[in-house]
């Protein structure tokens, strides 16, 4: 049985179809890149699975279970581990505080009882196993404003690992670095997988995605357009198409 | 010795009602424009009940439910807009409950709420009563500052959407900030409305609201100390200088407009960039 099942999702802005039936799943312990060019209903797609955004149309499912219906926070807590495109740490929080809070989940999850909780330290340590996971266990102590965009990326990477989730969300996570940084992200995002974590990467760095995902899903004006091995879809002209427009393919060839 | 008593009392009382703000303002991050409207809720409740011959501490009780019921309502409304949208909808709070209070004789009209009766715990002893109330105050703040409440408020004031993606029930936080905030301001409208035996409108009027607002920012947003300092500052100074008292609108807008430009940390961030070390330790292990 698929972990994630997306099943003919489509989601209408006005007039504009940002999906259309797009229908896609991920299995467990697969590393899956939801790629396509800007525009294309990525991130999106991830806002229905997270639940930001509300589907006009269809089903999302994690492990069988309807999510539709459920908030934010129920999602997150059945499993979804979301890191953003845009980094955005708590800013008064040091990087262990910021993963701490997510680490300490059985102590938010009602809120009346979280108040006769007081106990952080076993989190705070929680938090520092996640962060040398990712490689930044160095900057535990600074606040996000003392560190690089790439350190950010990382510790939201750990802050989403520390609720246990089922699946990883990654949305651009390599989007701001350069290469040998997203090269050294990459790694550590393979040796998650490795390791068994599910993860559903939108991914604009193809070098990278191509090197890490064991499959691809390829989006393009809300539609999906191929979908399978990343040596095959990229590959496909309909894909390359996609990318670079079909003028641009003509004078190619 | 019986004007410093009753002048002590006021700054107690006007100190609970900072804190119950702080609570919301400062520890949530839930800007609140109107929150002596609930101090009036509960100075209402609790003075109708006490001359309808129900016993003070019920009332002060009865008055604090339903400040917390009203604040839950308005919290409500958080849910639906944030930031300034949301200080414009709690300024609204405050002009619809004084719109009511006004019109309604049953709540005294423009006459307000008259001979309420006296405790008949004596000064001393009405004194006593509120200091204990303000430690008690402090101490529920203490504890939700170090508890992962106060960790999931100090997020939820930092970013509510990104709070949400960690799985935090943000709406019922929210919610209980402003039950507990608001009716905890109900406590400060009883306790208020027994010390002076007399109320009216004006008394909840806008520029009240704005003056906890400034004792909490003068004090620090988040700060319980910065703000009892500010409290007890603020609702002295014009007690003791008649002509403070005169130029208050000035005095309390001329503070806003200082501590933004110059420490938007409030007394708190004063003190922090004075005694840095120093206030380290104190913020971990008080505020922590």
């Amino acid at each position: 049985m698929s972990l994630l099942d997306i099943r003919a999702i489509s989601v209408r802005f006005g007039g504009v179809h940002a999906l259309e039936q797009v229908t896609m799943n991920l299995n467990p312990g697969e590393i899956l890149g939801l790629i396509g060019p800007n525009g294309a209903g990525k991130t999106t797609m991830l806002r229905v699975i997270t639940g930001v955004v509300k589907a006009n149309h269809g089903e999302v499912q994690l492990e069988g279970e309807l999510l539709n219906t459920l908030p934010i926070h129920v999602r997150v807590r059945k499993g979804l581990g979301c890191a953003q495109q845009l980094v955005r740490p708590f800013r008064e929080m040091t990087l262990a505080e910021n993963v701490a809070l997510a680490a300490g989940a059985k102590h938010t999850q009602y809120p009346w009882q979280s108040l006769f909780r007081v106990e952080r330290m076993e989190a705070l340590r929680e938090s520092r196993n996640w962060l040398a996971k990712v490689g930044i266990e160095d900057a535990a102590d600074s606040y996000p404003e003392a560190v690089p965009l790439g350190y950010l990326k990382r510790m939201e990477v750990a802050r989403a690992l520390a609720i246990r989730p089922r699946m990883l969300l990654l949305d651009e996570p390599l989007a701001g670095l350069n290469q040998a940084e997203a090269t050294t992200f990459a790694d550590i995002l393979f040796e998650l997988n490795r390791q068994g974590q599910a993860i559903l990467l939108i991914e604009h760095n193809l070098a990278e995605v191509r090197r890490i995902c064991s499959r691809l899903v390829v989006l393009d004006n809300g539609r999906k357009i191929a979908e399978g091995s990343p040596e095959t879809v990229l590959k496909q002209s309909s894909v390359q198409e996609a990318y670079i427009g079909q003028g641009n393919l003509n004078a190619e060839n | 010795m019986g004007y410093e008593i009753s002048l002590l009392t006021a700054m107690l009382i006007s100190i609970i009602g900072s804190l119950s703000l702080n609570l919301i303002t400062g520890f949530c991050g839930q800007v609140s424009l109107g929150h002596v409207a609930f101090v009036g809720i509960g100075a209402y409740t609790a003075s109708l009940l006490t001359k309808a011959t129900t016993p003070f501490f019920a009332a002060l009780v009865a008055g604090m439910l339903l400040a917390g019921i009203f604040g839950v309502f308005v919290g409500l409304a958080s849910l639906r807009v944030r930031h300034d949208f949301l200080a414009i909808t709690t300024m609204g709070v405050n002009f619809v409950f004084l719109g009511v209070v006004r019109q309604q004789d049953w709540l005294g009209g423009e006459l307000g709420v008259s001979s309420i009766p006296d405790p008949g715990l004596g000064k001393l002893g009405f004194l006593a009563l509120v200091f204990g109330c303000v430690v008690l105050v402090v101490l529920l703040s203490m504890q939700i500052r170090r508890s992962w409440m106060g960790y999931v408020f100090e997020a939820i004031s930092g970013d509510e959407d990104t709070a949400r993606m960690l799985g935090l029930d943000v709406s019922r936080y929210k919610l209980i900030a402003f039950a507990l905030g608001t009716s905890l301001a109900g406590l400060a409208g009883g306790l208020y409305a027994h010390h002076v035996r007399f109320i009216y409108p004006d008394s909840f009027a806008f520029v009240e609201s704005i003056t906890i607002l400034a004792m909490v920012v003068v004090g620090g947003n988040g700060s319980i100390w910065g703000v009892m300092l500010a409290s007890a500052l603020l609702s002295l100074l014009p007690q003791w200088f008649q002509f403070i008292d005169d130029y208050k609108l000035l005095l309390y807008g001329g503070l806003l407009f200082a501590v933004m430009r110059f420490s938007p940390g409030g007394l708190a961030g004063f003190a922090q960039r004075w005694f840095p070390q120093s206030q380290k330790s104190f913020t971990l292990e008080v505020d922590k």
